[in-house]
């Protein structure tokens, strides 16, 4: 479980985050929504100690992101930021092989290296790996950068955005592929998803935020309402079904 | 991750294509090469033309240029490289943003406060390491300020950077011209570089610093490594990210003492040198690329020295030659869009 | 408008500060009576005066020109590779042809600046991202590289001493009548970019624009490209290059008044005359009777203004 207390943020004088209390549970893939700006993603920064705690108190699985050892977090969790961009010139083979860094600090085992196979061949990656990552298209980099992530085999996923640059195919396979992980593998991920159907067919929990405060949360099916959609976004949305699941008609 | 990727027939096809790089001997056969070079290069350097008297006497000469340039050159090319990771950029190096000037103002300082308080007779070496401890504290403090807190708009920061080199440097004219009116040679002595020119009473002691720096630098390959993913991967990756930057810039002040204090500041020297080494190793890994950065450097600053003393007369000309390739190289990577 | 009448009044002041500061003592109520107080005043004090307002107001318009020729505020003649290019070209003609006349020079110096400032215009064309901020970085690089191709030259030609003084030194001290008359002609260059301030605040806006409203880039860009190369070549022959001032006196005057340059311009002259002879008088009293050069403090204050101005957000736009 992820237990947020009472967190505020701001950055350069303005306020992004206001009081915010509240859980992620455990075994389930959480969704956090919200329109642009609401402070899903520097929340997410926050779990993930990529940014410092100004006010407040989180803990991921029982350890303090603010005094527990930044190397024992990095066993507990994976965060994936937005940024990509990587100044050294890698192969993505190499890329998904820093994964397992928290594990080994510099020194390979079989294990890892079985670890990081694994992971390539989870994301379509293996005729790939001994390409350089200025190399292959945006989307595939973004693959190997969920790779790397995924390869850190850590309880908890954090992934900002992770669908940018993906196709709907890959977007696709990568949400069955996270689902998978929480039904089988007793892992639980928490994501920042720009589009709103996403967490609809495939999150247990959202999450959802508004102008730096949490509005609603709770399972999928309650917090995806017409009401509530319509004034998270302030425009009219309409809900409607899809295999029990909701479908969110934001297009037309 | 799609049918694709989960039909294991595919998928498996390049089963070790997966493991990472299979063992690759290229990188140690490059090191071995170049080390050769190296050696070559020195043997020229210490024997060609040795004539039958005041052996010792030239060869001894030979001997410490030779050490000081070697000594120069690998606390060039591993600075470089260092700080590159540490800016998670590839066209900066520690003389663009400002680092020998910090150096050349810090010893200006010393020299009026240390003057002022009666403490000239201090002796050399003992100023050196006080030098070296100031500076590697302060770049420590500065640059990483600059470079924490800049992350998010890179070309500000470099541009920062610049502008306070040239900050410290006019401070440095400043204070000279206030020190002593009428000779301010002293001040123009260490504004430019002259591999020709080199303190031998220093020598010793900056060839041990040096050594203890690279060796340190080495022990962290792995870390470095994940540095050089930048902030946030390397931050989610456990790497203690503020602790090993502010560790590796004041690493890096300590080279760029060395070499400052031996030959002068040299801005983009390092740059071709950490250019050639990642473009022979093709890797980005720093046990690797460290020594090559060191070796290429060596062998260029040796291989220069010797062709432009020796060959051409014209000892002095090669920190000009050098700045004038390194300076086109950086405007070179600037076009090709390689600054981010 | 208000800035127009104060600056006038704060150069008056520095300028009549200016005659009465220096080695020799100067009563200026007594200069009719006292032959010899007259001759120090004609001869040394009033030249050095005029050679720094001129020099300050030539190359802080020469600044907008070459800010309006790049679109970048972060840029001036001293780090465009101009004054390097100057340099370039004296070296030129002094080896190729040391008697040569002055006024040769003059051209020789202004020709060989024009053409590495069109070096800088054409590099910066060719940068891929357009990043405010790697103008100013390919351009402080470019003056690098040609600052070391004018080292090396004057080193093979033992005219280190001359590039010394062309390019590290900014000093007023040396001026004496007959030896900074060169700085009118800067002067008037500056002068006349005023009567094509239009043009040069609509070639800010941007190509488009620019094309948009009928005008001819190219005739617009080839005379800023002649003033800005005719002022840096005259101060680098006379007193050596001043840094800074050309970078940061536009940006400040713009903060107040905006890019209506038509308006702006003499407010620019006006401001860049009084930082210099500020500089200059400074330089002139803290160590007296020894002097620190204008360049070596604008060194130091235009570095720290640069870096305020790098780092404030935006006042409009």
């Amino acid at each position: 479980m992820i237990q947020i207390d009472q967190v505020s943020h701001q950055i350069g004088g303005t306020p992004i985050l206001h009081d915010i209390s509240t859980t992620l549970p455990k075994g389930r893939l959480t969704a956090l929504i919200g329109p642009n700006g609401a402070g899903k993603s520097t929340l997410l920064r926050l779990i993930g100690r990529l940014e410092p705690l100004q006010a407040g108190r989180i803990t991921v699985a029982g350890h303090d992101v603010a005094t527990t050892p930044t190397d024992r977090l990095a066993r507990v969790m994976a965060i994936l930021g937005q940024q990509t961009a990587i100044a050294s010139r890698l192969r993505l083979s190499e890329l998904v092989a820093f994964g397992r860094w928290p594990h080994h600090k510099g020194r390979p085992g079989p294990a890892d290296r079985a670890r990081v196979t694994q992971a390539l061949e989870a994301f379509a990656l293996a005729p790939l790996a001994h390409r350089f990552l200025d190399e292959v298209s945006g989307g595939q980099a973004q693959r190997a950068h969920i790779a790397m992530a995924f390869a850190q085999d850590t309880d908890w996923l954090l992934l900002d955005e992770p669908l940018n640059n993906l196709d709907m195919a890959h977007a696709r396979a990568l949400m069955s592929r996270l689902r998978a992980l929480v039904d089988h593998a007793g892992r639980s991920v928490a994501m920042v998803v720009h589009e709103i159907n996403y967490a609809a067919a495939w999150a247990d929990h959202v999450i959802a935020m508004k102008d730096g405060r949490v509005i609603a949360e709770g399972p999928a099916a309650e917090v995806l309402t017409e009401a509530l959609l319509s004034d998270l976004y302030d425009a009219p949305i309409r809900v409607g079904q899809h295999l029990g699941r909701p479908l969110v008609l934001h297009h037309v | 991750m799609d049918s694709r990727a989960l039909d294991p027939g595919i998928a498996a096809r390049r089963p070790e294509a997966a493991a990472g790089p299979a063992p690759d001997r290229r990188p140690a056969l490059i090191l071995g090469g170049m080390a050769l070079l190296l050696a070559l290069l020195a043997a020229v350097w210490m024997l060609q033309g040795l004539g039958p008297g005041n052996r010792g006497f030239i060869l001894g000469l030979r001997a410490t240029k030779l050490a000081a340039l070697v000594t120069v050159a690998v606390a060039v090319g591993v600075s470089t490289i260092l700080f590159q990771t540490v800016a998670a950029n590839r066209v900066l190096t520690p003389s663009i943003m400002g680092f020998d000037a910090l150096y050349v103002l810090l010893q200006t300082v010393l020299v009026i406060t240390l003057g002022g308080a009666g403490l000239v007779g201090l002796p050399p070496g003992a100023k050196f390491l006080a030098e070296i401890a100031v500076m590697s504290a302060l770049a420590a403090t500065l640059f990483g300020t600059l470079l924490l807190r800049g992350a998010r708009d890179v070309p500000r920061m470099i541009l920062t950077g610049v502008i306070l080199g040239v900050l410290f440097r006019s401070v440095s004219g400043f204070l000279g011209r206030i020190m002593d009116p009428n000779e301010f040679a002293v001040v123009q002595s260490v504004s430019f570089a002259s591999f020709n020119r080199v303190d031998a009473t220093l020598l010793p002691l900056a060839m041990a610093v040096t050594a203890l720096a690279v060796a340190l630098a080495w022990r962290m390959s792995a870390r470095l490594d994940v540095l050089a993913l930048g902030r946030d991967p390397a931050v989610s990756l456990g790497l203690a990210h503020r602790g090993v930057t502010l560790a590796v810039l004041a690493l890096v002040a300590v080279l760029v003492s060395v070499s400052t204090a031996l030959v002068g500041p040299v801005a983009f020297f390092g740059l071709i040198v950490a250019g050639l080494a990642h473009g022979l190793m093709r890797t980005a890994a720093h046990a690797v690329l460290l020594p090559a950065a060191g070796l290429s450097a060596a062998i260029l600053l040796v291989g220069g020295q010797w062709l432009f003393e020796r060959q051409l007369g014209q000892a002095a000309t090669l920190s000009v030659v050098v700045e004038f390739a390194g300076g086109l190289f950086f405007l070179y990577l600037l076009l090709k869009g390689r600054i981010r | 408008m208000r800035l127009l009448p104060a600056l006038s009044s704060a150069l008056l002041a520095l300028m009549l500060a200016s005659l009465t500061v220096g080695a020799a003592q100067v009563d200026l109520r007594a200069v009719f009576r006292d032959p010899q107080a007259m001759l120090v005043l004609l001869e040394s004090r009033l030249p050095r005066t005029l050679a720094v307002a001129l020099t300050g107001a030539a190359l802080s318009v020469a600044g907008v020109l070459i800010q309006a020729l790049v679109r970048n505020r972060f840029v001036g003649p001293d780090t465009s590779g101009t004054a390097e290019g100057a340099a370039l070209g004296l070296l030129a003609i002094t080896i190729l042809w040391p008697s040569s006349p002055l006024w040769l020079r003059m051209i020789a110096a202004s020709l060989s600046a024009m053409v590495t400032t069109a070096l800088f215009l054409a590099v910066i064309r060719r940068l891929p991202v357009r990043e405010v901020m790697l103008v100013p970085i390919a351009g402080l690089v470019l003056s690098g590289v040609l600052g070391s191709v004018v080292t090396f030259v004057g080193w093979q030609t033992d005219l280190m001493q001359y590039v010394g003084t062309w390019l590290m030194s900014g000093e007023f001290s040396g001026v004496i009548s007959g030896r900074y008359e060169l700085l009118w002609i800067a002067a008037l260059a500056a002068g006349l970019a005023w009567f094509s301030a239009d043009r040069f605040a609509i070639l800010g806006l941007g190509d488009q624009v620019a094309t948009g409203l009928g005008l001819s880039t190219a005739a617009v860009m080839r005379l800023g490209l002649a003033v800005v190369s005719m002022v840096t070549a005259m101060v680098v022959t006379t007193v050596g290059m001043i840094p800074f001032v050309g970078l940061v006196v536009p940006n400040l005057v713009a903060r107040v008044m905006g890019d209506n340059l038509r308006a702006s311009l003499p407010v620019v002259g006006l401001a860049g005359a009084v930082l210099v002879l500020a500089c200059d008088l400074l330089g002139r009293l803290v160590i007296r009777p020894y002097e620190i050069p204008a360049g070596v403090i604008l060194g130091v204050l235009g570095a720290v203004l640069f870096l305020v101005l790098l780092h404030r957000r935006p006042a409009h736009g």
